[in-house]
């Protein structure tokens, strides 16, 4: 029988919880590295029990933990993330220039293919590359030189690049940075082109400009990789041209603030995110926790609150804490700043608090298992 | 032999249970020994001090003798008293919260 395994990051350690398929009792371990932020964890398509996390504290920096066994063990690799050359200025929250200056690895992104090759998404941003498990890191710096670089400016939670997709093309690659927006490369890496046309921020000087925008996260499908879903600062939106052209599908729903986006692991077109009430009140509406589930790849929304509280809840939903697993009803999750893991094993028609408890959750991630 | 006592999360992540020791060769300096435990524990590069730089991280704080060394060179004598053994050397992470 499948088994599924939920990884959920925290500010005060990393928890693992594990599942069979029915999904319905969950075993928690942890915390794993109990004290420290775990910023994300994920583990490698091409082996399972490869995990690799973000460990990080604002007095000891950042290191870098891998598991060969589905973490019950762990190694401290490498966590030397040094900028190809000379780093030069991106602008401060005020417009003055600002050096670059590694702080944190906000996401990592192991290969579709090969469990050694890591991509990291660091603050400030830029992204690295390991073909060694994470031993030694190299950047692509073709993506923190573009000619917009000395433009971008971080958000209220830092210059992170936060959200890495790796492409079925195996040249192509998209990512996404707070608060530059999103960029593409079909090269592999070498060259990249903002894709931000289409989107609207009216809190920047130029609200259509190239680049600027707040990009909280990027989902795509795999089986319609040209179809992107964004949960931007303010507003969801979609590209079906791999980010060339975006529109607005918020539709009815009553906030489109919030962080998370993802897409039901079996329908390209039906798409999960949880509206937050806005960038100055980081909790939903009303204090109801509400998914908001559209089928239809956007623009019609639907309420799903079974299982969710309906009052007094005034949770955050952070930009890396939701996730699906790839079962048969696909199974949705999400972690909250209130310590909840909140899991659904009918696509999201009803929801149970996996962990109730635990420090605020930062990232969530899912993998599901064959045994 | 140089004592030195580093704080809580580091001694977990260095797997050490208490105090460590270390044969410090030549000068006894601030270099000299934080070079001599990330030798012996490579996982605390870039913990206490920055790569690349070796600059002291904004948050961590040295102290031996009652005294504050973290804004001394790194190429300054510690006390006499670390360089004999009598006192441990303090890698410390600067109080903060509430």
């Amino acid at each position: 029988m499948s088994r599924v395994r939920v990884l959920a990051g925290t500010k005060k350690g990393a928890f693992i919880l594990t599942a069979d398929g029915k999904r319905k009792n969950w075993k928690v371990s942890g915390p794993h590295f109990a004290g420290w932020e775990i910023y994300h964890m994920k583990a490698s398509p091409a082996d399972p029990n490869r995990i690799y996390a973000s460990q990080c504290s604002g007095w000891f920096g950042q290191v870098v933990q891998r598991s060969d066994d589905g973490g019950k063990t762990w190694e401290a690799v490498g966590n030397k993330f040094e900028y190809d050359g000379p780093t030069g200025t991106h602008q401060w929250y005020d417009g003055t220039p600002h050096p670059w200056e590694f702080k944190r690895v906000w996401h990592f992104e192991p290969s579709l293919t090969d469990p050694d090759t890591v991509f990291a998404g660091v603050e400030d941003a830029a992204l690295f590359k390991s073909t060694d498990g994470a031993k030694t890191w190299t950047e692509l710096s073709g993506l923190r030189k573009h000619s917009t670089g000395q433009k971008w400016q971080p958000g209220a939670g830092g210059m992170g690049l936060h959200t890495i997709i790796l492409d079925p093309n195996p040249k192509r690659m998209f990512v996404a940075i707070s608060a530059a927006g999103a960029f593409r490369t079909d090269d592999g890496g070498k060259s990249w082109k903002p894709i931000n046309k289409g989107l609207y921020s009216k809190y920047i000087p130029e609200p259509t400009a190239e680049v600027g925008h707040c990009v909280h996260r990027i989902a795509q499908h795999k089986a319609k990789p040209n179809t992107l879903f964004m949960q931007k600062h303010w507003d969801v939106m979609r590209t079906d041209d791999a980010g060339e052209n975006w529109r607005k599908i918020s539709g009815n729903l009553k906030t489109d603030f919030g962080f998370v986006v993802d897409v039901h692991a079996h329908e390209p077109e039906t798409v999960y995110i949880v509206p937050i009430k806005s960038d100055s009140e980081h909790y939903p509406l009303g204090g109801k926790l509400q998914v908001m589930r559209s089928k239809k790849g956007g623009d019609k929304w639907q309420a799903l609150t079974k299982g969710l509280p309906q009052k007094d809840c005034y949770v955050d939903v952070l930009r890396e804490s939701m996730a699906v697993d790839s079962l048969d009803k696909c199974g949705v999750y999400f972690g909250t700043t209130g310590g909840q893991v909140y899991a659904s094993a009918n696509e999201g028609d009803s929801w149970t608090a996996i962990a109730q408890n635990l420090p605020a959750v930062l990232s969530v991630e899912v993998q599901t298992l064959a045994r | 032999m140089i004592r030195v006592l580093l704080p809580q999360h580091l001694r977990t992540l260095a797997s050490v249970d208490d105090e460590i020791t270390l044969d410090v060769r030549g000068g006894v300096t601030q270099r000299a020994v934080l070079d001599a435990l990330e030798r012996r524990y490579p996982v605390l590069q870039g913990t206490i001090r920055d790569h690349g730089t070796l600059k002291r991280r904004p948050f961590i704080r040295y102290f031996a003798c009652e005294r504050d060394l973290s804004h001394e060179s790194p190429d300054a004598a510690l006390p006499e008293q670390v360089a004999k053994g009598e006192e441990p050397f303090l890698v410390v992470g600067a109080i903060a919260g509430g």
